[in-house]
């Protein structure tokens, strides 16, 4: 075992498969002589050669089109989108043919989209995006999240391994910032379990990706104030993990979901409304969301800065909850006429 | 830019060399008139009510689609369309699946979850259409890429239409194919109606195949309604690719007998040119140079015939005979199990 970054963890699982597995190949923009932009796929094509390492042309349709025909055929494909935005070109291909191949004609599709997602550096409105929800919506994908370099690895193995199409999230912000022991033998980590990254009793954090450690911070301040909080990391959100997320709520009692994507129609709608419907009379709270406003991402760092979910902001949240639970409690008091009676 | 017009085959001695024994010609025969009855049988069911949504055929395009199937190989790919029925019926589909697919019986390829001619038998090399033309098109396109990578000597073969042309997919499917010289065949179905829309409105350039130029792989124009012609050029490139030769882009030259589906009547469609295509009825002109140039007998073409309307008749029978899927199973198989690519290529 080895301390790895988030990214190191990513190359490593796939140049391991690659290895096991001859059926693995790996096609995208600059994935090759360059490396990827983020050198994920760095030293791959002198390793596996120009047939498993594919430079291929500026055509996000053709490379997860292409990946979906190989896939048929028996390979295992893994396609590399330059930035989680340009799938936006892909769209129509995975939501049309990929994901609805195995339902109507009963034909597999087993690829990995790898998807260099999420903001923190200026990227602008083109290359800061986190489009899980849109996927999530489409039945048929998997969108896998992962937040640690250990998830990383065991999510990449599980997302190649899945039969089905598998829109894997890596989030930028992570890559080179976050580092953890990883295993060095091959192993694989469920898609659709969460974990606990921090375990707390008096408000949960639901949430996934860089959120995670933004959460992390909020509740080391929220210390101070005496109040307790358990962090629950998805790590997919199709399938998401409803009994772990509805556990951490009937143990706290209240929540706060946090994504980075966009608020209305984010996957955090889909978790609260669950929550509602499944475990309204557990809440000593209403349920609370934090998430990026309804626009595109800017570029200018303070406009950036006030897009993304921050860790004053999720504090902020954390201590309204905390706040509202004092007053249910206060609620909860015999109120004079209760006394008279 | 000018590309390649194939020449027709006149001859039996041209067909032989071009691989075909007078059996494979009794057989493409039969595949053309099982093509048409399937799509003539359907019609009428779909007029009884008996077959729900929408239905298409591809009347005009049978020698198009069984020409290119019969040169495929037994391990080769392919991604058929909604014209080409005779693509399935030369890979071997049972039709009694067919009209259950067309009726919305478990029996049918989609067991149900879809219609019309979106199915496939990926047993047979098949993979099935969406409704986003020509969105199979890149897909054919990274089959061929697999076999590349493994050195394999299969070919992939990739239809569209004429409309689908405009679509980015094209081009980008072509573009790679190209750039990397894989073995894949484009098979445009240029039927000249896209809908409504007349070929001046969709593309600016007299051949579509001239488009092949751009991408580095010959084109070549094909007069759709002659089978053998087709065959032939279908051979011709399905080998090269096979060889290593890189794609080819077939242009095969139809007219659309009917509407686009069969709720449209085609008003727009001139009638002088439905009168002219149907003079090159691609069955007639066949069934023509059979009786004059492979001595096809009154005796057999009848053992023939009957023998065609007796599979569609049986084929219709057992198809009404598939039960109706049961609303429990909706959710059924949205995500695959492991255990289904436990098969023979996925190892």
């Amino acid at each position: 075992m080895a301390e790895k970054t988030y990214l190191q963890a990513i190359s490593d699982a796939l140049r391991q498969e690659m290895r096991r597995d001859q059926r693995v190949f790996v096609i995208g923009e600059d994935v090759g002589v360059y490396g990827g932009a983020f050198k994920v796929t760095l030293g791959f094509q002198e390793e596996f050669g120009p047939w498993r390492v594919i430079d291929s042309p500026l055509s996000e349709t053709a490379i997860v089109a292409g990946c979906t025909g190989a896939a048929i055929v028996g390979m295992r494909p893994v396609a590399e989108m330059q930035f989680a935005d340009f799938v936006s070109c892909a769209w129509d291909h995975l939501t049309t043919v990929a994901a609805k191949q195995r339902y109507r004609a009963g034909t597999p599709v087993p690829i990995v989209v790898r998807l260099p997602s999420g903001g923190g550096f200026s990227g602008g409105p083109f290359h800061s995006q986190n489009p899980e929800s849109s996927f999530a919506h489409i039945a048929g994908l998997k969108c896998v999240c992962p937040a640690t370099p250990e998830d990383a690895k065991g999510l990449l193995i599980a997302a190649i391994e899945d039969p089905n199409p598998v829109l894997f999230f890596e989030h930028k912000h992570l890559y080179r910032r976050i580092k953890g022991e990883v295993p060095d033998e091959r192993y694989t980590v469920p898609i659709g379990k969460a974990r606990t990254h921090r375990a707390g009793e008096d408000v949960t954090v639901v949430t996934w990706g860089a959120m995670v450690y933004t959460a992390d911070e909020a509740a080391k301040q929220l210390e101070a104030d005496d109040v307790s909080v358990e962090i629950v990391d998805l790590r997919s959100v199709m399938p998401w993990d409803k009994g772990a997320v509805l556990e951490s709520v009937r143990k706290t009692s209240k929540v706060l979901v946090l994504h980075e994507d966009t608020r209305t129609g984010g996957f955090g709608a889909e978790i609260a409304a669950t929550i509602a419907e499944e475990a309204f009379e557990d809440l000593d709270a209403p349920i609370k969301r934090i998430a990026a406003p309804d626009t595109p991402v800017p570029f200018s760092p303070p406009l950036e800065k006030a897009f993304i979910p921050q860790v004053d902001d999720v504090a902020a949240g954390l201590r309204e909850l905390a706040q509202n639970y004092m007053n249910c409690l206060d609620l909860a008091l015999p109120s004079p006429r209760t006394q008279d009676a | 830019m000018a590309v390649r017009e194939a020449e027709p085959i006149t001859s039996l001695r041209e067909v032989k060399e071009a691989g075909l024994d007078r059996e494979d010609l009794l057989d493409i025969y039969r595949h053309m008139l099982v093509t048409r009855g399937i799509e003539e049988r359907g019609h009428i069911l779909y007029k009884q009510g008996k077959i729900p949504g929408s239905f298409y055929t591809g009347r005009g395009n049978e020698a198009s689609a069984v020409g290119v199937a019969t040169a495929m190989g037994p391990d080769d790919w392919g991604t058929p369309l909604h014209r080409d029925m005779g693509v399935h019926v030369t890979r071997g589909v049972e039709p009694w699946r067919i009209f259950a697919q067309y009726m919305g019986r478990v029996d049918g390829p989609t067991k149900g979850k879809d219609g019309n001619v979106h199915m496939a038998d990926s047993n047979l090399g098949l993979i099935a259409m969406v409704s986003h033309l020509p969105a199979m098109l890149p897909v054919a396109v990274g089959c061929a890429l697999a076999f590349r990578i493994r050195n394999e000597r299969r070919v992939a073969v990739a239809w569209f239409g004429e409309g689908a042309a405009a679509r980015g997919d094209t081009h980008e499917g072509m573009n790679l194919a190209g750039v990397r010289r894989l073995p894949v065949v484009f098979v445009c179905d240029n039927n000249q109606w896209a809908y409504s829309t007349p070929t001046y409105l969709g593309y600016g350039i007299e051949h579509l195949a001239d488009r092949a130029a751009a991408y580095g792989f010959e084109g070549v124009v094909v007069d759709g309604t002659d089978v053998l012609a087709v065959y032939r050029e279908a051979k011709r490139a399905i080998e090269k690719a096979r060889e290593g030769g890189g794609p080819t882009l077939i242009e095969s030259l139809t007219l659309r007998m009917e509407g686009h589906a069969v709720h449209d009547d085609a008003f727009y469609v001139p009638r002088e040119l439905f009168e002219e295509w149907a003079r090159k009825d691609p069955i007639e002109r066949y069934r023509t140079w059979l009786r004059e140039n492979a001595d096809m007998s009154d005796e057999e073409e009848d053992e023939l015939t009957g023998g065609v309307k007796k599979l569609l008749n049986d084929a219709i029978r057992r198809a009404e005979e598939s039960p109706l899927p049961d609303p429990d199973t909706l959710a059924h198989g949205v995500y695959a199990t492991p255990e289904e690519l436990d098969t023979p290529h996925h190892k």
